[in-house]
């Protein structure tokens, strides 16, 4: 446990030694076993190898869990594209695997609403009330706005969960492009594609039980989500999201490189690699 | 059927601050206490290797569930209001601890101007400058007598800090010193130096060094890891009631509480709360807790639902004016946020590193500091820079005229990844005869239970306060040397998404039992053995976050409750201020 730089804890920025003193988890000594049990196991694993593709399960779990249509997913991927798309700065929203982390998350407690007040009576006019608040954007502000997904909050007023409003969206799409360009969404080339799905972000699409900018509004904020969300739910693939914005992912302390100047980068780890277990 | 429980000397409802204090206080002196969350149990253990930003800020892992219950929220008397329905738009704590785990950890003291606002405000710029509709008052507590409530919390919790160079006078210093400074930190306190003002580091309940309060608990030092707000703190360095006042209150052998417990009633008869009526949400079976002193120390929403579904106090009639439950509605809305962002081209910060209070602040144009002879407003905020910690799904930040998708905006985004900072006015919210809470006609929980209604609009001194703060941390922004500054817009009307969690009053503190619910040791006027603790007994809302004072009054509640237990009565004789409301 020598404080040599080859012993320092390349994630964590500081060397174990440290670690405890600064903690005071000895000197204090007053620690609970689970705590105390949980830092030594999980967070200071020095050998938990760092997550690639070669030792993950080889994408695997890149398959549809909720959507049932092959064009509907199709669908989603060229959307997300268009919103997180590929440039010279590193992958799209398809090499990221957004499409699949949005298919989980409306197959969970998120698409189904199991955590929402979903009681009527629900307000009929839904397209008005249903993009409450689209103009006015206070998504930049309020106490957590520092942590809040950037995406714009109409009030939501559906009767429809998260998921319902996804498959009635991506066919949407498919529809309109069909009736303004003549040709499938995915056919389009991406200007048009854009302006479709333009067409969705003003609230110009009728859809039936809720406003269009509102599947917009989910579908930009799922979008981010899943290129920067921890790659244990799908997207970011294999931290290529982080990598592109310097984010190191979860480590367990900062405490000795807070106060410097110069800016720090680190390759990236994961809740995998944090949990360790 | 309703199981009828052994009584008790007191129930608690509600375990954050307010109800941790309270706990700890009363068993550490003797008394049965009995809490009641409707939450689950956690322990320290549910929160390491939290650091999963999608589970916790994006889906409000450690938030109320509100499939069972929410509020409804309208701007105008004369509107129906409709239920707050998703969590994004409803945060809520919920759990062992309550939203006291989540918090963020900055930590301020009210002013001796906030307590005796009313009075002050005549004082100085004489009664005109008080708007009619505004409906402000005093505490009935002054700051000097508050003092040494805030001295204890802030020992209890660890607060890591140094005085507000203008700030009011301290018994002693914050028993730790203050954390860290960052370079975007100093750069915003060498910046506002210069420019005549008087920064200083947040005050914090992320500890910047491990530390033992005087009940014996060890609180660990932070690591800036950056998983704090929204987050339990995988270190047991963040203060809060599961690693201060819930363990002391364990300890005393006196304290018992019961997780899963949702309360529906507070029993009253002969003008006595004679217990509380609640749901074990695990079986469905309905419990009576029968208690000497009855305690309500829940979120402010809670509060005040549980007070008008039982029937106790008279509530408040917008058209009459008359009435205290519900009165007084106050917040920190979006509104009470605004500032600037600066966008840095030619500096790099490690924003991924941070911690729920680091930052810094300045309280030059906060509460009566400076001069409002010429000002449309009263009343003001401390203007704050915070280093949070970026998340990555957080900073998505672009400058003003980017797109909010495509190449553009993902260029922009990354490129400004760790090159912008906000500076932000934390400003006061006051009181209006038009904001206030009562039952929904309309919209109930999961026991057919009519939810809580708010009515809420902001008015021209939110507006011009806002307007006025934006204006001074613009020109923070561009002196610290941003390149690019977009000012935050003031928008006209609240836009009912409860997202910050400073939400306050209802069921406020006074010396008039016409115009307030509490006495100054927050006992009931109208039931002397219900005791109503939190935020719901501002009368109004200051400039500053409101952690510290919540955890004062439940001290100050505390040695009432005792006094109470001990001889009885009205602890405070009620004054008759003014006939007009």
């Amino acid at each position: 446990m020598a404080d040599k730089p080859t012993d320092r804890n390349e994630k964590s920025g500081m060397s174990r030694r440290a670690f405890i003193k600064n903690t005071g988890l000895v000197a204090g000594g007053v620690v609970g076993g689970g705590l105390f049990g949980g830092l030594f196991t999980n967070q200071l694993q020095k050998n938990a190898p760092v997550t690639t593709l070669e030792n993950t399960s080889g994408g695997l779990q890149d398959a549809r869990v909720f959507i049932n249509r092959a064009e509907d997913f199709d669908i989603l991927s060229a959307a997300t594209e268009r919103l997180f798309p590929k440039d010279d700065l590193g992958p799209g929203a398809i090499e990221l695997g957004i499409p699949y982390f949005i298919d989980k998350q409306l197959a969970g407690e998120w698409g189904m609403n199991s955590k929402e007040y979903m009681k009527g009576p629900f307000i009929t006019n839904i397209q008005a009330a249903g993009t409450h608040n689209i103009k006015r954007d206070q998504d930049t502000q309020g106490p957590n706005a520092a942590t809040q997904v950037p995406t714009p909050t109409p009030r939501y007023q559906s009767i429809l969960n998260r998921s319902e409003v996804f498959t009635l969206g991506l066919r949407k799409i498919n529809e309109v492009a069909q009736k303004d360009f003549g040709a499938r969404f995915v056919d389009l080339d991406p200007e048009k594609q854009d302006e479709v799905l333009r067409m969705f972000e003003e609230g110009k699409v009728e859809m039936k039980g809720v406003g269009s900018s509102n599947f917009f509004s989910l579908l930009l904020q799922t979008t981010i989500e899943g290129a920067y969300a921890d790659p244990v739910y799908g997207g970011n693939k294999d931290m290529m999201g982080w990598k592109m914005k310097e984010y190191p992912g979860p480590r367990a302390s900062f405490l000795n490189d807070i106060e410097k100047e110069e800016f720090i980068k680190m390759d990236p780890v994961s809740l995998r690699n944090y949990q360790g277990h | 059927m309703v199981v009828k429980l052994d009584k008790v000397d007191v129930v608690v409802v509600g375990t954050g601050w307010a109800g941790g204090v309270v706990s700890a206080e009363l068993s550490k002196a003797g008394y049965k206490v009995v809490a009641l969350e409707r939450g689950k149990n956690v322990t320290r253990d549910d929160y390491i290797g939290v650091k999963d930003e999608l589970r916790y800020t994006n889906r409000y892992e450690m938030m109320q569930n509100l499939a069972p219950e929410t509020i409804t929220s309208r701007n105008y008397i004369d509107e129906d209001a409709l239920p707050v329905r998703t969590r994004k738009e409803m945060m809520a704590g919920t759990d062992l601890g309550g939203g006291s785990v989540h918090w963020a950890g900055a930590t301020y003291r009210w002013k001796a101007y906030d307590f005796e606002i009313k009075s002050k405000t005549i004082e100085r710029y004489g009664k005109a400058k008080i708007p009619n509709d505004m409906t402000i008052q005093d505490w009935g507590i002054t700051y000097d007598e508050m003092e040494k409530y805030y001295d204890r919390w802030e020992k209890t919790a660890g607060i890591s800090g140094e005085p507000d160079p203008l700030g009011d006078k301290r018994s002693s210093d914050y028993p730790n010193p203050p954390m860290k400074e960052s370079p975007a930190i100093r750069l915003f306190k060498d910046t506002t130096k210069k420019m005549g003002y008087h920064p200083y580091q947040v005050a914090s309940g992320n500890l910047s060094q491990a530390y033992t309060n005087p009940d014996g608990e060890q609180i660990n030092q932070c690591m800036f890891c950056s998983f704090c707000t929204q987050y339990g703190c995988d270190f047991g360095a963040k203060s809060d009631p599961l690693v201060t006042v819930i363990p002391t209150a364990m300890k005393t052998g006196n304290f018992e509480v019961r997780t899963g417990s949702y309360v529906k009633r507070v029993l009253y008869k002969g003008g006595k709360a004679t217990g509380v009526l609640y749901v074990d949400n695990m079986t469905g079976i309905e419990y009576e807790q029968p208690a000497d002193v009855v305690v309500l120390a829940a979120f402010t929403f809670t509060n005040n639902r549980l007070l008008l579904l039982s029937g106790i106090g008279q509530p408040y009639n917008p058209t009459t004016k008359k009435g205290v439950i519900g009165r007084n509605f106050n917040a920190q809305f979006n509104i009470t946020f605004l500032g600037a962002r600066g966008f840095f081209n030619e500096k790099k910060f490690n924003s991924y590193m941070g911690a729920g209070a680091l930052g810094a602040t300045l309280s030059d144009f906060a509460g009566d500091n400076f001069d409002h002879s010429k000002l449309d407003f009263i009343n003001g905020g401390g203007i704050e820079l915070r280093q949070y910690g970026s998340g990555a799904i957080a900073t998505n930040h672009v400058p003003n005229g980017t797109p909010s998708w495509g190449p553009e905006f993902k260029k922009n985004s990354i490129y400004y990844t760790n090159r912008t900072y906000v500076a932000w006015y934390t400003m006061a919210t006051m009181s209006y005869w038009h904001n206030f809470v009562d039952l929904d006609p309309t919209y109930t929980d999961s026991f057919n239970d009519p939810l809580l209604r708010i009515t809420y609009k902001y008015t021209d001194q939110d507006r011009n306060m806002a307007k006025f703060g934006i204006e001074k941390c613009s020109e923070i922004m561009k002196e610290m040397g941003a390149d690019i500054v977009d000012d935050d817009e003031v928008p006209q009307e609240f836009d009912h998404v409860y997202d910050g969690g400073h939400y306050a009053g209802g069921v406020i503190m006074g010396s008039d039992p016409a115009t307030s619910a509490v006495n100054n040791y927050l006992q009931m006027w109208d039931v002397d053995n219900l005791f109503v603790v939190g935020g719901s007994a501002f009368p109004q809302f200051a400039g500053h976050h409101p952690t510290a004072t919540i955890g004062a009054l439940g001290y100050r509640a505390s040695e009432g409750i005792e006094k109470y237990l001990k001889s009885g009565g009205q602890l405070v004789k009620g004054k008759q201020e003014s006939a007009s409301v």
